[in-house]
């Protein structure tokens, strides 16, 4: 018998919820610049939404990149250990 | 009494905390960061404890604005480790501890090159019992690659004195830069004991065996060392800020495959010594003020991290991703404050990772760097990712791994409070730190553009990271190692040496056949001299034997006459 309580983000419900709630305040930081003026230190910021954009895009990158380094980077978790026992 | 050298204090400490037991040697452990903190608030700049020796002029206690913000930052430090501490029966561990945490306070307020030289090598012979007391046969081997790797730091170090001392007839320890090839040596020194790339393995491979407490000081001090002792002798150096770029850069791609959580953060500390590295080389007052900042950040916010995935390990015995999970049911108030850390690290707005890594990237846009600052971007996302993210979700959240257990003891409980708590306070109210900076900081953080664009930046990582998730894109926690750097030294290394001293062997082996052989073939010719034409038996003459004398002699005679 389980007795234990449920955890809150053990309900897809509760998830599900989380993650509206995430979505709008992307949604929302996007909207703020169009129309907050933005202090713009280089050209490269100009661009609406440039630093949404290259904190998503960055991200999907880094995780591609990571993901196809295992090709060549992984081992099994012993493969050191025969030299170090 | 305040110009009292503050390694004294903890090697004394040390010696005292080794011969008490139970609750005086906990109460000695707490008071000996406080008092030094204490005295070190009333020690004016100036220079204590010079004197000669031979011919050289040694300074063992130089206050100035920078070597006290690190004094500072130490004590504080080593209070909340050792109070994380606190319930260890270790006296290994506690007496390393803090003569450990001495060395670093003598490192930075060392006021010439032998002192530094002396306790650089003192914060690697000290710290490794840290990383051997985890007592297995993983953290010895690791523990001895640190130590090698760090004596030859100091090997090169001492060579780049003796050549500075040739080329300048003074130790004095003040700007250097990359002149002369003492110059150079001396960067490398410091290189390695910073973690710069392709010399940075030392420090995923060994932190991560250390004990659960252990990581904590480990993480503290000596790289921190190194920091301040290269804003101090190489600002400005252009080289830096590349290398920083590249250490901020590449950590990330390691962390988001590596399983081991406290491996993941260790990735983390190289790529946040990257920003400060950035920062010395760029050399500004703001650049400088930023490094130093950031350090003085870092230590609380990376040890609050270490300290929560410390716990995870010694509550649950378990620290790869893969096997966690759910966590925050049974651990709680760890989660809450893992979260802290990990939002500082991320430089969450009113976190403290936001009023000091802002500094760096402003003065690489200011001085006409955009790729760096660029780069610096890339790795404040990256940085969100795998270790604002990443640590907590697959530790605390992510599936349930069915593991129940409790928050850690107390004491524990309290240090990471402590660490939260600065944190979030110096998040708030920067310029309590900024007052301490080596320059004086007109710097304000808090400006709309820049807490809408970091918000925009950390928020959008991480609609990436629950995107990648839900696409099942996102690389699944795999029992794994990763080969690095050390893997030139854990296999190529001892595989080709294996296989030269296979060649040899062989080679040997031949040769001594050969030379039996040789040895053989000689002794048969020599018996078969029962008959007389044996070489050896060969009977000679009286008369042969006077003429070859009376030709070496005429040969001798003819020589002497012509010299």
């Amino acid at each position: 018998m389980n007795n234990e309580k449920t955890g809150f983000f053990d309900k897809p419900k509760n998830i599900q919820r989380m993650l509206y709630v995430f979505y709008g305040v992307c949604v929302l930081l996007l909207l703020l610049d169009l129309f907050i003026s933005r202090h713009i230190y280089h050209p490269w910021e100009k661009l609406t939404g440039f630093y949404p954009l290259y904190g998503f895009v960055g991200c999907v990158l880094l995780v591609v990149v990571a993901k196809w380094m295992r090709l060549f980077l992984m081992r099994p978790e012993t493969y050191y250990d025969k030299e170090e026992d | 009494m305040s110009e009292l050298p503050p390694f004294i204090l903890f090697y004394l400490g040390a010696f005292f905390v080794a011969l008490t037991q139970g609750l005086l040697r906990k109460v000695l452990l707490i008071a000996i960061p406080v008092i030094g903190f204490a005295m070190l608030w009333q020690t004016p700049a100036g220079s204590y404890a010079s004197f000669s020796l031979l011919q050289f002029e040694l300074e063992l206690f130089r206050v100035d604005k920078l070597s006290i913000i690190f004094g500072y930052l130490f004590n504080i430090a080593a209070f909340i480790a050792i109070v994380y501490a606190l319930h260890v029966r270790d006296s290994l561990q506690q007496v390393s501890s803090l003569l450990y945490a001495g060395s670093a306070l003598g490192a930075v307020f060392a006021g010439d090159l032998l002192t530094l030289f002396i306790f650089w090598e003192l914060l690697a012979i000290t710290s490794v019992f840290l990383i051997w007391a985890r007592r297995n046969n993983r953290a010895y081997a690791a523990g001895l690659r640190y130590l090698v790797i760090h004596i030859v730091s100091g090997l090169i170090f001492l060579a780049g004195i003796v050549v500075y001392y040739t080329e300048h007839g003074s130790l004095a320890f003040n700007y250097i830069g990359l002149h002369g090839i003492s110059g150079y040596l001396i960067f490398i020194a410091f290189g390695i004991k910073c973690a710069f790339p392709l010399v940075h393995n030392w420090l995923t491979d060994a932190y991560p065996e250390s004990t659960p407490t252990g990581t904590v000081f480990l993480s503290a001090f000596t790289t921190k060392v190194a920091v301040c002792a290269l804003v101090r002798a190489y600002p400005g150096t252009e080289a830096l800020v590349y290398i920083g770029a590249t250490m901020a850069c590449f950590p990330i791609f390691f962390a988001v495959i590596e399983n081991d959580l406290r491996r993941v953060l260790a990735y983390s500390l190289i790529n946040q010594l990257g920003f400060m590295v950035v920062g010395i080389g760029i050399g500004t007052e703001l650049a400088i003020n930023g490094a130093v900042a950031h350090a003085f950040t870092d230590v609380i916010f990376k040890g609050l991290l270490f300290m929560s995935m410390g716990a995870v390990l010694m509550m649950t015995n378990r620290i790869n991703g893969s096997e966690l999970g759910g966590l925050y049911k049974s651990m709680p108030k760890t989660t809450i404050l893992c979260i802290v850390g990990a939002a500082s690290i991320s430089a969450f707005p009113l976190f403290s990772g936001f009023v000091s890594k802002s500094m760096v990237m402003s003065a690489a846009l200011n001085n006409n760097h955009p790729w760096v600052w660029l780069i610096l971007l890339f790795a404040s996302a990256g940085v969100f990712h795998h270790a604002g993210i990443k640590i907590p979700y697959f530790a605390f959240f992510a599936h349930d791994s069915g593991i129940r257990t409790q928050d850690p003891p107390r004491n524990m409980l309290v240090a990471m409070t402590i660490a939260a708590v600065l944190c979030v306070a110096i998040g708030v109210f920067p310029g309590v730190l900024y007052q301490f900076l080596p320059f004086d900081s007109k710097y304000t953080p808090y400006d709309i553009t820049h807490v809408l664009t970091q918000l925009q930046l950390l928020f959008f990582s991480a609609l990436a990271f629950v995107w990648l998730n839900l696409r099942k894109i996102y690389p699944p926690e795999l029992p794994s190692v990763n080969l690095d750097v050390d893997w030139l030294y854990r296999k190529l290394f001892p595989s080709v040496c294996m296989k030269a001293l296979d060649k040899c062997n062989t080679l040997t082996a031949r040769l001594q056949r050969k030379a039996i052989s040789g040895i053989d073939s000689l002794l048969n010719q020599a018996r078969s001299g029962g008959r007389s034409s044996g070489f050896m038996l060969q009977s000679w003459s009286t008369g042969r034997i006077v003429s070859w004398v009376v030709g070496l002699l005429a040969l001798y005679l003819a020589i002497a006459f012509l010299h």
